[in-house]
């Protein structure tokens, strides 16, 4: 299988202030001072390594802090990696960023949008950037948001009256509409209602069923992970802990029977009993 | 089969074949830099009630500006209250521009939107040119609005003027101020909230070198020296010679050509260090506003 996504030991750290009095992560990695005062190195990728195949669905999952958005935004060309090699469709994120751009897209927790404006005029805009035509736009938005259970009254709104999981579906279709090959999608169902949430899944299902778009996908919902991945991958302080099928994780830490969420615990949950351990011995 | 095009979605809205990288040609550029002034257009629509506000705001300064020759010898009131104008009319356009551009990034860093502008398959110079084109228009459209009242007002005396001469002393001195603007955009590029606030200091210290309520002759030696670099200062000589003394462009082209060698020489520059501000953001993390 031709792959899409191409990790090789990626890293990427960042700087944030810290009070060297009180703070217990001190000694635990560099520090360095600035004109803000001191700032510790806080490793957000560390050594990250994985490929994704053409038409696969890869789920990402991780405590909050964990790495996920920013894992997306480095492969998304928003941010370069310190540390290693991210290639999409055999392009170097670094090197060929405009090879990459029009052929992905990428949905945020946020969505984020000139609020003022309606949700068409935004779409119209993002369309254009793409090389679409105020036509093209609205005939594929306008399917897209309706198979989203979106009600096309309210396209002409501004978006700054609309609900969260409103806002959330025209940023879906925003991504949908110039119809990339790798998409993004970062949290694309968190705050969502039930019934909106399983439109959105139910999209991304038949978008899957196509085989030709790859995406990557990062929630908190278990049982979503579940359902639309191929693989999931689990990051944890940045590390890539484990990567495998749903079925194939739990049976590595022996919870056949049990559901996704105990081997996110076994996973991921570890660092903090550690902490704990570390300060008893302390 | 099917004779559909590939990247054609049915009506479940699910596309069939990822489309092939669509082609580069110059037409795309402008529809690219047209993106840029129609939304722009459409937010100036969306606080319609307040451009009004401002459009009102900018004619009672060209008029309080134009009152103080009111204070000069009876002789020399009319010219006096047409240089005072002319400065008002043109600071007005220039700031007007300047801030479209600088503020630009702000704006779209404010809503979270400068990822998705910013990953985006377009030239950053297409981008920016795109945000200076409307501002060029928005700012222009202003201007002659206040004109049009302060002409009115004041009785300007504009029969001997040279107005094809003063309109492309204002097109090309919109380069070098472009050009400032690119430059400004970086500061909120690298901070959200104070960046935009830090603009207004290049503002001013523009609006302090150039002579634009006064010859620069009156600035102390040092601060006069500086007018020489600032854009604005012979934007306004040119402006000033055209509409007051009739001057035509077999006179001023010495000035205008020199006023488009900066604006030649500052665009490319801003467009660096935007570039470079660009991926030092994208090497710290700066774009992203949550999430
Ligand atoms: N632009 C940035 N500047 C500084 N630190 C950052 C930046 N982006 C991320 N970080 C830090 O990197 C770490 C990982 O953040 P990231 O946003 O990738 O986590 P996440 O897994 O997406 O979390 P969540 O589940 O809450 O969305 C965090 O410690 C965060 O503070
Ligand atoms: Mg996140």
């Amino acid at each position: 299988m031709e792959d899409v996504i191409l990790c090789k030991n990626v890293s990427k750290r960042f700087w944030e202030k810290s009070d060297p009095e009180r703070d217990d992560q001190i000694g635990k990695g560099r520090t360095k001072r600035s004109i803000g005062g001191r700032k510790r190195e806080v490793a957000a990728l560390d050594d990250v390594s994985f490929r994704v195949g053409k038409g696969e669905v890869l789920g990402i999952l991780g405590a909050n802090g964990s790495g996920k958005s920013t894992l997306i935004r480095v492969i998304s060309t928003l941010l370069y990696p310190d540390e290693g090699l991210v290639e999409v469709f055999g392009l170097d994120v670094r090197k060929h960023p405009h090879a990459i751009r029009p052929r992905i897209s990428r949905v945020s927790v946020e969505a984020s949008f000139f609020k003022k404006l309606s949700a068409l005029e935004n779409l119209v805009f993002s369309g254009r950037l793409y090389g679409l035509s105020r036509t093209e736009t609205v005939t594929k938005s306008a399917a897209i948001l309706r198979r989203l259970g979106f009600s096309e009254q309210k396209m002409r709104a501004p978006l700054e009256n609309m609900s969260r999981g409103q806002q959330q579906k025209v940023a879906i279709a925003r991504a949908f509409l110039t119809e990339p090959e790798l998409l993004l999608l970062d949290e694309p169902t968190t705050g969502l209602d039930p019934k909106s949430r399983r439109d959105v899944q139910e999209f991304v299902e038949e978008v899957k069923a196509t085989g030709q778009t790859t995406i990557i996908l990062t929630t908190h919902d278990m049982a979503e992970a579940e359902r639309l991945c191929d693989r999931v991958a689990i990051l944890d302080g940045g590390r890539l802990v484990a990567l495998d099928t749903a079925d194939g994780l739990k049976r590595k830490v022996g919870v056949e029977a049990g559901n996704l969420e105990d081997v996110f615990f076994a996973f991921a949950g570890r660092k903090w009993e550690d902490e704990e351990e570390d300060e008893h011995e302390a | 089969m099917s004779m559909k095009p590939e990247h054609e979605l049915d009506e479940t809205g699910i596309p069939h074949i990822a489309s092939p990288p669509r082609r580069w040609t110059p037409g795309r550029e402008w529809r690219t830099m047209y993106a840029f002034v129609e939304r722009n257009f459409h937010l100036v629509r969306r606080y319609l009630s307040w451009e009004i506000v401002n459009i009102f705001y900018s004619i009672i300064n060209a008029m309080t500006i134009g009152l103080i020759s009111f204070a000069a010898p009876a002789k020399d009131k009319a010219a006096t209250t047409l240089f005072l104008v002319i400065g008002a009319l043109m600071w007005g356009y220039l700031s007007i521009l300047f801030d479209e551009v600088a503020n630009s990034i702000t704006y779209e860093r404010w809503e979270g939107t400068i990822e998705y502008t910013f990953m985006a398959p377009i030239r950053r110079l297409t981008h920016l040119l795109g945000t200076c084109l409307w501002g060029a228009s928005y700012g222009l459209l202003r201007t002659l609005i206040v004109l049009a009242v302060a002409a009115w007002f004041f009785h300007l005396p504009l029969s001997k003027a040279n107005l094809l001469a003063a309109i492309v002393a204002l097109l090309i001195s919109s380069l070098s101020f472009m050009g400032l603007g690119l430059i400004a955009a970086v500061l909120p590029l690298l901070s959200t909230e104070r960046g935009a606030q830090a603009t207004h200091i290049i503002q001013g210290v523009i609006l302090l070198v150039s002579g634009i309520y006064y010859p620069v002759t009156v600035l102390p030696r040092f601060v006069q020296w500086l007018s020489n670099f600032s854009p604005a200062t012979y934007a306004l000589d040119t402006t000033r010679a055209a509409l007051l003394d009739g001057a035509g462009l077999g006179v001023l082209w010495p000035s205008l050509l020199k006023l488009f060698a900066i604006g030649v020489a500052l665009i490319p520059i801003g467009l660096a260090i935007f570039t470079t501000a660009e991926h030092y953001a994208m090497r710290t993390g700066r774009l992203k506003r949550n999430g």
